[in-house]
C-alpha cells in the first residue's frame, strides 16, 4: 500500500519535474543514478549479512529464546537480537503477534521491536559511509539504551512489571 | 576495473564466506541466499523511488528553502517538519541514510536530521497502523508516546555530545560526495 503510493508520489512529481524542465529532470536522474551506485556496494554487503541472519535466527529460535519466563535474560536476548537482526516491519508485527501467543512477554517483544527498528548492527557499513564511524556507534548505542527505557514501560504498561 | 573490484571487495569476500557455508551446511546456504534474494526484491521495489525523489530535491528545491525551513534557527517548525517527513516515509532505516546526506547538503541542522532519523526508524504512519493491528492499541500507543519524546531526547543529546567540528566535517564530506 504505502508502496503504491510511494511509486505514485514519484511519478507525479517526475511528469511535472519533466514538464516544467526537462534538463534539470534529466540531471535530478543522473544524480540519483550516481547516488545510488555509489551506496551499491555497502547496500549489496547488507543485503548478504541479512540473508544469513534471517537464515540463522527464524521465528522458531526466536520464541525459544524469548519464551515465557524468559525474565531479564529473555530481556537481554530480545535487545540483542533485535538490534542486530533487520527484518521489514510487515514480517516483524505479525512474528511478534505470534511470539506473543507462543507465550513470550511483552516486555521481551518490546524490546524485540524497539531495537529492530532504531538499532542496525548489519546496516552499520551503509551508515557509516555517510555519518562516519563515531557518529554511527553513537546513535546505534543511545538508541539501544533508549529501547532498554522502551521494554521497561512496555512491561509496565502491560502489567508485567 | 581493478577500481571497481576494490570499491566492492567487501562485498565479495561476504560472497565468498557465504559460498563456505553453503558448502558446509546446504540448507542454510540456500536459505541464506533467498532470503538475500527477497531483501534485494524488496530493495528493489523501495530504494529507485527514494532515490528519484532525492535527485528532484536536489535540484529543485534551493538550499535557502531547505536551510528556513529545517536549518539553524528553523526552531519547532524545523523539529515538527523533520518529525512529519520521518513518520510519512516508506521502507527500511537504511533508506533514510541517503535522504539524510542530502539534507546535510542543503543545510538541514544535525539535530533535525536526527529527529528525521529517529522518526523513519519508529514512527512511521503505515508501520504504526500496522502495529496497532498486530500487537494491540495499548502495546502500539505506549510505544508511541514513548517514542515521541524519546526521538527527541536521542537527537539533541547526540547533537550535543559530538563537537563542532566533527558535525561541519561530516557535512563536508557529503557535500564531496553528491558533488563527485
Amino acid at each position: 500500500m504505502s508502496t503504491i503510493v510511494l511509486y505514485g508520489v514519484t511519478a507525479s512529481l517526475l511528469a511535472f519535474s519533466f514538464f516544467k524542465d526537462r534538463k534539470k529532470t534529466l540531471q535530478a536522474l543522473r544524480k540519483a543514478f550516481k547516488a545510488l551506485e555509489n551506496i551499491l556496494p555497502e547496500f549489496l554487503v547488507v543485503i548478504l549479512l541479512v540473508g544469513l541472519l534471517l537464515a540463522l535466527m527464524d521465528p522458531a529460535f526466536i520464541s525459544r529464546l524469548i519464551g515465557v519466563d524468559s525474565g531479564i535474560l529473555g530481556l537481554v536476548i530480545a535487545l540483542v537480537v533485535g538490534s542486530i537482526t533487520l527484518i521489514p516491519g510487515f514480517i516483524a508485527f505479525p512474528t511478534a503477534a505470534m511470539l506473543l501467543q507462543g507465550g513470550a512477554g511483552y516486555m521481551q517483544i518490546g524490546a524485540f521491536i524497539s531495537t529492530l527498528m532504531m538499532v542496525g548492527v548489519v546496516t552499520i557499513p551503509v551508515e557509516k559511509k555517510y555519518f562516519g564511524l563515531r557518529l554511527t556507534v553513537l546513535r546505534n548505542s543511545l538508541a539501544f539504551l533508549f529501547s532498554i527505557v522502551v521494554a521497561l514501560v512496555i512491561g509496565l504498561a502491560m502489567g508485567e512489571l | 576495473m581493478s577500481k571497481i573490484i576494490k570499491r566492492y571487495r567487501v562485498f565479495l569476500i561476504v560472497l565468498v564466506l557465504l559460498g563456505i557455508v553453503f558448502l558446509v551446511d546446504r540448507e542454510l546456504g540456500r536459505l541464506a541466499f533467498q532470503n538475500a534474494g527477497y531483501t534485494i526484491k524488496e530493495m528493489l521495489l523501495i530504494i529507485p523511488p527514494i532515490f528519484v525523489l532525492l535527485g528532484l530535491l536536489d535540484v529543485w528545491v534551493p538550499r535557502e528553502t531547505m536551510v528556513r525551513f529545517m536549518g539553524e534557527g528553523s526552531g519547532a517548525k524545523g523539529v515538527l517538519l523533520a518529525f512529519l517527513l520521518g513518520s510519512a516515509a516508506a521502507g527500511p532505516l537504511y533508506g533514510a541514510f541517503p535522504v539524510a546526506s542530502v539534507f546535510m547538503r542543503k543545510g538541514v541542522k544535525f539535530s533535525n536530521i536526527l529527529v528525521f532519523l529517529g522518526a523513519w526508524s519508529t514512527t512511521k504512519i503505515p508501520m504504526f497502523l500496522f502495529e496497532l493491528e498486530s500487537l494491540g492499541p495499548r502495546f502500539a500507543l505506549t510505544r508511541l508516546a514513548i517514542n515521541i519524546p524519546g526521538i527527541l531526547i536521542i537527537a539533541w543529546t547526540l547533537a550535543a555530545m559530538v563537537p563542532k567540528k566533527t558535525i561541519d566535517d561530516m557535512y563536508r564530506k557529503n557535500l564531496e560526495m553528491n558533488n563527485s
